[in-house]
């Protein structure tokens, strides 16, 4: 597996990561300098709480922007409210997420169609009884957690408007491009199949032929929809506004949608050969005790760094943007744009190498799986 | 858990799970069916083409060099033929002219010889001629010596005389 030069690009970026990272920390420190010695002036204790609370504030809105959400919004005002489905204790009850407004702060009561709820930080709650001290209808427990039962939430959302653009468009590009090649069967490709058949044949010939061997055409109706599915909503979450800036491969369930699917495929294709691995490892058989839970452990930390890695690699993108974007508010100077966009700026382009690779490495190490459960037996090593 | 459950950065939505599984799944098979499939296909159908075509213009390559290497052999075999031909040719010249020059040279001793003995039949012959011619001259020179001789006594008592002389020195 030729995987040398991935490993080099992904230490050049993780170094210019760290980089900026470290940009943006000599940045903060020297607002925060600049800060203290502003405190340090001030008479009134008024800047004094104001910080705090406006950097909570950042974070909060970084974390909200690449969050779900119930609406769809463009900016100011203005925000497309999109359905809420939830399966209650009374059926399914949906509704238009701007029917009762925009107070996310559990203070209202909502009813919907006789069904109780509560709407708390962007999710639906049965609300407690009586209003709590701080007036929500919200119930923690002393571990900070919230106590509230929650209805099942299978509202479309706004990663979930991004999900079925991103599938309409894989659907139409490629199967607009399938019957590009019956038309023009043994002719050269044009346009859109000639910008895709490279990739298509890069997926091919550089992820399912090394990993999968001779047995690789099964499974490429698999990686390529993953490769593109992934890929394409890598780039989607880049775009900063509709139809873009959904976070989705940055999201949790998602991947670990993605990494079941490969999970199960490992699984239902395993042949004799990968579970003799599992169950038989060739070590001498009183370590079997040790080698199995590992081998067990090792079958599912698989797919769940395979969810963990797209998950933080695109998040991680998506907060350091928000991030260098929050600089201009923290330092409440617009002259930092003057540094903080170009950063932004450079950061996206990464981005969009890090979309490309990250999606590339899902499909690598899926084939691997893959291939690592349907090959058969050779030569000990 | 409890630790995922903390941070809704980690814990996985069950609305988002389902819609995304479902969108996932719907997309992989209508995809599989309607465009890998056909994709996939195309492009194995065009390599194998495309291969078909260089193994063809290969092949042609070598039919072509093998046909030039052919002509090659037959100008080579042809060149030799003549050679040869004209070898035996010349070897048959050669024989024909020694052949003559044989039969020449026979021919010629045979009629030198023949000559030869010609030659002497003829010298044989008039040696003997001549002796006829002479024996005859010489009788007849005898004869008139004797008659002259004899006309005269004298003379032939001088001859006498002589004879006797000659007989007494032996």
């Amino acid at each position: 597996m030729d995987l040398s030069h991935i490993f080099n690009s992904k230490k050049f970026f993780s170094v210019a990561i760290c980089a900026v990272l470290f940009s943006f920390l000599s940045f903060s420190a020297f607002s925060q300098e600049h800060a203290s010695s502003d405190t340090a002036h001030a008479t009134a204790a008024e800047a004094h709480d104001a910080k705090p609370e406006k950097e909570e504030d950042i974070s909060k809105v970084i974390l909200h922007h690449i969050a779900d959400s119930h609406e769809w919004h463009f900016f100011g005002h203005v925000a497309l409210p999109l359905p809420v489905i939830l399966w209650t204790d009374n059926g399914l009850v949906s509704f238009l997420s701007n029917k009762f407004g925009h107070n996310d702060h559990g203070t209202e009561l909502l009813d919907a169609d006789g069904t109780k709820l509560v709407y708390y930080h962007g999710k639906y709650y049965y609300p407690e009884s009586v209003k709590s001290a701080d007036g929500t209808y919200i119930a923690y427990n002393n571990k900070g957690e919230i106590m509230n039962t929650k209805p099942l939430d299978i509202s479309i959302t706004k990663n979930v408007v991004s999900l079925l653009i991103s599938v309409t468009i894989l659907l139409v590009v490629f199967i607009g491009v399938a019957n590009a090649y019956k038309k023009r069967e043994g002719k050269a490709p044009k346009g859109l199949q000639s910008i895709l058949e490279p990739i298509i044949i890069f997926v091919r010939d550089d992820i399912a032929k090394p990993q999968l061997g001779h047995k690789y055409r099964g499974f490429m109706p698999y990686l390529l929809t993953v490769f593109f599915f992934v890929w394409l909503n890598n780039l989607m979450g880049l775009i900063p506004f509709f139809p873009g800036g959904a976070n989705l491969t940055g999201n949790i369930a998602v991947t670990m949608m993605l990494a079941l699917c490969t999970f199960i495929l490992t699984t239902v294709n395993g042949n004799k050969n990968y579970w003799g691995h599992v169950f038989t490892p060739h070590v001498p058989w009183w370590l079997y005790p040790l080698m199995i839970p590992v081998e067990i452990i090792g079958l599912f930390t698989k797919p769940i760094a395979l969810m963990i890695r797209l998950f933080a690699n695109i998040t991680a993108g998506h907060i350091l943007i928000l991030s260098l974007i929050s600089l201009i508010f923290i330092l409440k100077s617009v002259l930092v744009a003057g540094i903080a966009v170009p950063f932004v700026l450079f950061i996206s382009v990464i981005e969009l190498v890090v979309g490309f690779i990250q999606a590339f490495i899902f499909t690598i190490l899926s084939a691997l799986f893959i291939g690592m459960a349907v090959e058969e037996k050779h030569a000990e090593h | 858990m409890t630790l995922l459950a903390l941070n809704p950065l980690v814990s996985p939505d069950p609305g988002l799970f389902i819609w995304s599984t479902v969108a996932f799944l719907i997309l992989f098979f209508l995809l599989s069916k309607f465009a890998w499939k056909p994709i996939v296909k195309a492009l194995d159908e065009r390599e194998r083409s495309i291969e078909d075509a260089l193994s063809k213009a290969e092949m042609a390559k070598a039919e072509m060099a093998k046909l030039i290497s052919e002509n090659e052999d037959l100008l080579k075999e042809a060149r030799l033929e003549r050679d040869n031909i004209l070898k035996e040719a010349k070897e048959i010249k050669d024989q024909i002219i020694n052949d003559a020059k044989d039969q020449a040279k026979t021919e010629g001793t045979k009629l030198i010889e023949k000559a030869k003995d010609e030659i002497t039949n003829q010298k044989l012959a008039a040696m003997a001629e001549i002796k006829n011619q002479v024996s005859s001259l010489s009788l007849a020179i005898a004869e008139k010596v004797l008659r002259k001789q004899l006309e005269d006594q004298d003379k032939q008592q001088a001859l006498v005389n002589d004879l006797l002389k000659e007989v007494k020195l032996n």
